[in-house]
């Protein structure tokens, strides 16, 4: 090892070894930046949400519709039992769940409705009123990749803006917040 | 106390950091005692405002001061005392400020430890902390104000993360702090040594203490921290290959490396520029660590806020103190390759191989936690490689160095005796052998049972066949040097962590059952019957407690009471209940109810995983006592110059050993 440091070339090799490291921690700052917001822009904003006619999680029985929710702004955020970073960014949708100043939906996303139920029981539940896409055909409609994600809808049914991942405090100041005020100036 | 005050004290802080880092450097170049000696008092500056600030924000706490974001954010008025103390690092802010203080010990320790070291190469080392110190307070400042108020203050707080509402991590933080931070002296002595361009390696004996310190620090931090995951996730695993830990694992394998350089260095002056690096790197991959943990790069089960900015902040700061550093290194690095010849067949062939295995496994672990970095950067997606990546590729690479551990002590340094070798070999071959077929005959019967108890009698015999050597060979009250016996226990310790990882691994029965009260299920040699649930409350938490007693053929053994808790601000928690013993673990962790009175429960029987944590307690055990050693007396290390001109010559026959 000695003799490679030794060598007047060999010394620098430490020092382009890191060089690359840390083109790749910029990339993926970079990367992450980008992406958290606004990455895979989603075709769907300032078009009408697609209609969706899904039952109630707790009421089977009866359902909401993209008719039945006309008039009003909401949130949909979408989730599942399954899904890890959902119980990452749950807390932020309890501690926000008021604040927003629209009813929050949730969009139970591929998801047995017992495990979603006991997934909400253990957790707590955010949300205003709970849908289900049990089979997930209605989210291929919205372009959902995964979850979580959350829309912002207004009261004419369009899609004003959405984000990909976890909502944390910051997008929510930064980017959910102001357009959610914009829509209720603007609405009343 | 008003926060505010805590906000002034830290900017204080951060402008002596900048005049510490400058003063002495300067001084040191200039050669002005009067600006190298300002080092000593500018240190000690800081360390009281930073200590201030730490103590105002842990007093905001204390007194439930919600009007402090921080602590509204991380406490609440149901959290006993205790969690409220610990809660002063429970989140990013307060964890830089920790990082800090530490940092400042750490320094304040070396100003009142390190008084007799040459005075322009003392005024370099404070110089280069206070630059580390400084780019870490301008980063708080800037970026992560613990200060910061809310107004009007909420009435209460949300709570402290449940998570971390355990002892084990309330202790794991500091600790592994201490050893990360620790790798900062003898960084700065590293760079020191460049920026004064000494000829010399005195400098490594001075650095070895402190090293020996800092990697005992972080080998009980993470035990801490491998000790809590095994109780409070609930998944009775003990290491997950998760990149929190892979950051704390990093810097302990280049440690572990770096003690070993240091070790061949001071005593033979060979490999100077692998220690310069090693010392280095065992730095870069404290901050990488870091780095990991707070800028979001990497999402794991303990990741802390997602912050590209700070994240930003943290790579450029990086780039300056590792890029600087290597820059440095590549400039001004030894040309001669200096010290003593060696044999292929000696000591330092032997610890040059376990050098190499330990970095090039620090290495595997760098790639495989950057791999979903890697995997976006190149737009392939984020791709975890996990647990069937770490695990195969980590024991491959482990094996010559376990291999290569026993001989090392009982070779000379230079050339080592084959025929010593030779007989050392047999008797370790012998009585590794010997401990498979007895456990054989107890009953082990699969190949890692096996493997697991040759492979920990092959260390452990190394260690009792040099302590025989030395007991032979070197005259009465020689015997054992504090230098030696620090070896000997952390040799020792890696052999009972791996009769650990390796026989928990084989033997462990793991099941998870559904279970109604009154039901019974085998486990291993036991009888877990499971007899109900009932509501129980502590101070900020409701629970549901289960009782399961246990049986061994029919005579009772404990009762246990695993827990799922419902905090405060509604997360769940679980708390596993274990009957902890010498020779295994009886786990139960509660799930959840399935209806009709029925549970799922998680059932372990567990063997030896103690001995995982006991190894590593070993380990750092072994490295305290190292410093103890005559040799680091500072007087001896500051003798006339002349002394060191030449690298040490080898005493003649059995004394070579004494220098082992």
């Amino acid at each position: 090892m000695n003799d490679v440091a030794g060598k007047p070339f060999g010394r620098f090799v430490p020092l382009a070894v890191f060089a690359v490291l840390v083109a790749f921690f910029v990339v993926g700052l970079v990367w992450n930046q980008s992406h958290d917001a606004s990455f895979v822009p989603s075709p769907l904003i300032n078009k009408p949400a697609p209609a969706f006619n899904l039952p109630l999680l707790k009421q089977p029985a009866q359902s909401v519709s993209k008719a039945s929710m006309l008039g009003q702004a909401y949130l949909l955020n979408v989730f599942a039992s399954w899904c890890f970073a959902c119980a990452d960014e749950h807390p932020t949708l309890m501690a926000y769940r008021d604040r927003f100043g629209i009813p929050l939906i949730g969009y139970d996303y591929r998801d047995k409705p017992a495990d979603a139920l006991a997934w909400l029981g253990r957790h707590g539940d955010p949300y205003h009123e709970v849908i289900t896409d049990e089979s997930g055909i209605t989210a291929l409609d919205f372009g959902v990749y995964g979850a979580p994600e959350t829309y912002l809808i207004d009261a004419k049914g369009i899609i004003r803006y959405k984000h990909i991942g976890p909502l944390t405090p910051a997008v929510i100041a930064k980017e959910l917040q102001p357009r959610i005020d914009a829509l209720e100036r603007g609405g009343k | 106390m008003t926060p505010e005050l805590g906000q002034l004290a830290l900017i204080l802080a951060l402008i002596l950091s900048a005049l510490q880092c400058v003063l002495p450097l300067t001084g040191a170049w200039k050669n002005s005692r009067p600006l190298m000696a300002t080092g000593r008092s500018l240190a000690a500056g800081q360390f009281v405002f930073v200590a201030l600030a730490f103590g105002i924000l842990a007093w905001a706490f204390w007194i439930n001061d919600f009007s402090v974001a921080y602590v509204a954010q991380n406490s609440n008025l149901t959290l006993p005392w205790y969690y409220r103390l610990a809660a002063v690092w429970g989140a990013h802010e307060g964890s830089l400020l920790l990082w800090m203080l530490i940092l400042n010990l750490w320094t304040v320790a070396l100003v009142a430890l390190g008084g007799k070291l040459p005075e322009a190469f003392f005024a370099r080392v404070i110089g280069v902390l206070g630059f580390v110190s400084f780019g870490f307070l301008l980063y708080m400042v800037t970026t992560s104000n613990p200060f910061v108020r809310i107004l009007p203050a909420p009435p209460n707080g949300a709570d402290l993360n449940p998570v971390l509402q355990d002892p084990g991590l309330t202790f794991h933080p500091p600790l592994l702090y201490m050893g990360y931070v620790g790798f900062s002296v003898a960084f700065a002595f590293a760079i020191a040594s460049l920026l004064g361009g000494e000829l010399k390696a005195t400098w490594v004996r001075w650095a070895r203490p402190w090293t020996n310190v800092a990697w005992g620090f972080l080998t009980v931090g993470i035990v801490a921290g491998s000790a809590w995951a095994y109780y409070e996730l609930g998944w009775g695993g003990w290491w997950f290959w998760d990149p929190v830990e892979n950051a704390s694992f990093m810097p302990w394998l280049i440690g572990a490396a770096l003690i070993h350089a240091q070790a061949i260095t001071d005593k033979r002056g060979g490999l100077r520029a692998w220690t310069l690096l090693l010392s280095i790197f065992g730095f870069a991959f404290s901050l990488l660590g870091t780095f990991l943990v707070r800028s979001g790069l990497l999402t794991s089960v303990h990741a802390f806020a997602f912050a590209p900015t700070r994240g930003l902040f943290i790579l450029v700061y990086l780039g300056v103190v590792i890029g600087g550093s290597l820059l440095l290194y590549a400039l001004r690095a030894p040309k001669v390759t200096g010290g003593q010849p060696f044999a292929l067949a000696s000591r330092e062939t032997l610890m040059v191989v376990g050098n190499l295995m330990l970095t090039v496994a620090c290495a595997m672990v760098l790639l495989g936690t950057l791999y979903p970095l890697v995997g976006e950067a190149l737009n392939i997606g984020r791709i975890s490689v996990g647990p069937p990546y770490f695990g195969p590729l980590f024991l491959l690479l482990m094996t010559p160095l376990v291999l290569a551990m026993p001989f090392g002590p009982l070779s000379r340094w230079g050339k080592a005796d084959l025929k010593v070798w030779a007989r050392a070999l047999v008797k370790i071959v012998a009585l590794a052998v010997a401990a498979g077929i007895i456990g054989f005959v107890v009953g082990a019967r699969s190949f890692y049972q096996l493997l697991g108890i040759t492979a920990s009698v092959w260390v452990m015999a190394g260690v009792a066949l040099f302590a025989i050597k030395r007991w032979r060979e070197a005259p009465a009250g020689k015997r054992y040097p504090f230098e030696m016996v620090g070896m000997m226990l952390a040799h020792f310790g890696v052999g009972v962590f791996i009769a650990g990882a390796i026989l928990t691994r084989s033997m462990s029965v793991e099941q998870d059952v559904s279970m109604r009260p009154g039901s019974s299920v085998e486990v291993g040699a036991y009888a877990f019957q499971f007899r109900g649930v009932s509501e129980t409350k502590g101070p900020n938490w409701l629970a549901e407690q289960g009782s399961v007693s246990i049986t061994r053929d029919g005579k009772p053994v404990v009762v246990l009471h695993p827990q799922k808790r419902t905090y405060a601000g509604g997360q769940v928690q679980t708390e596993a209940a274990i009957q902890a013993g010498i020779f295994r673990d009886l786990y139960v962790s509660l799930g959840d109810r399935i209806g009709d009175g029925a549970w799922s429960l998680r059932v372990y029987d567990k063997p030896f995983v103690r001995w995982i944590w006991a190894g590593g307690i070993l380990m750092m055990l072994g490295s305290f006592t190292v410093v103890l050693d005559r040799r680091f007396r500072l007087k001896r290390a500051v003798e006339p110059e002349t002394t060191h001109a030449k690298p040490e010559p080898a005493p003649p026959g059995k004394l070579a050993d004494d220098h082992a």
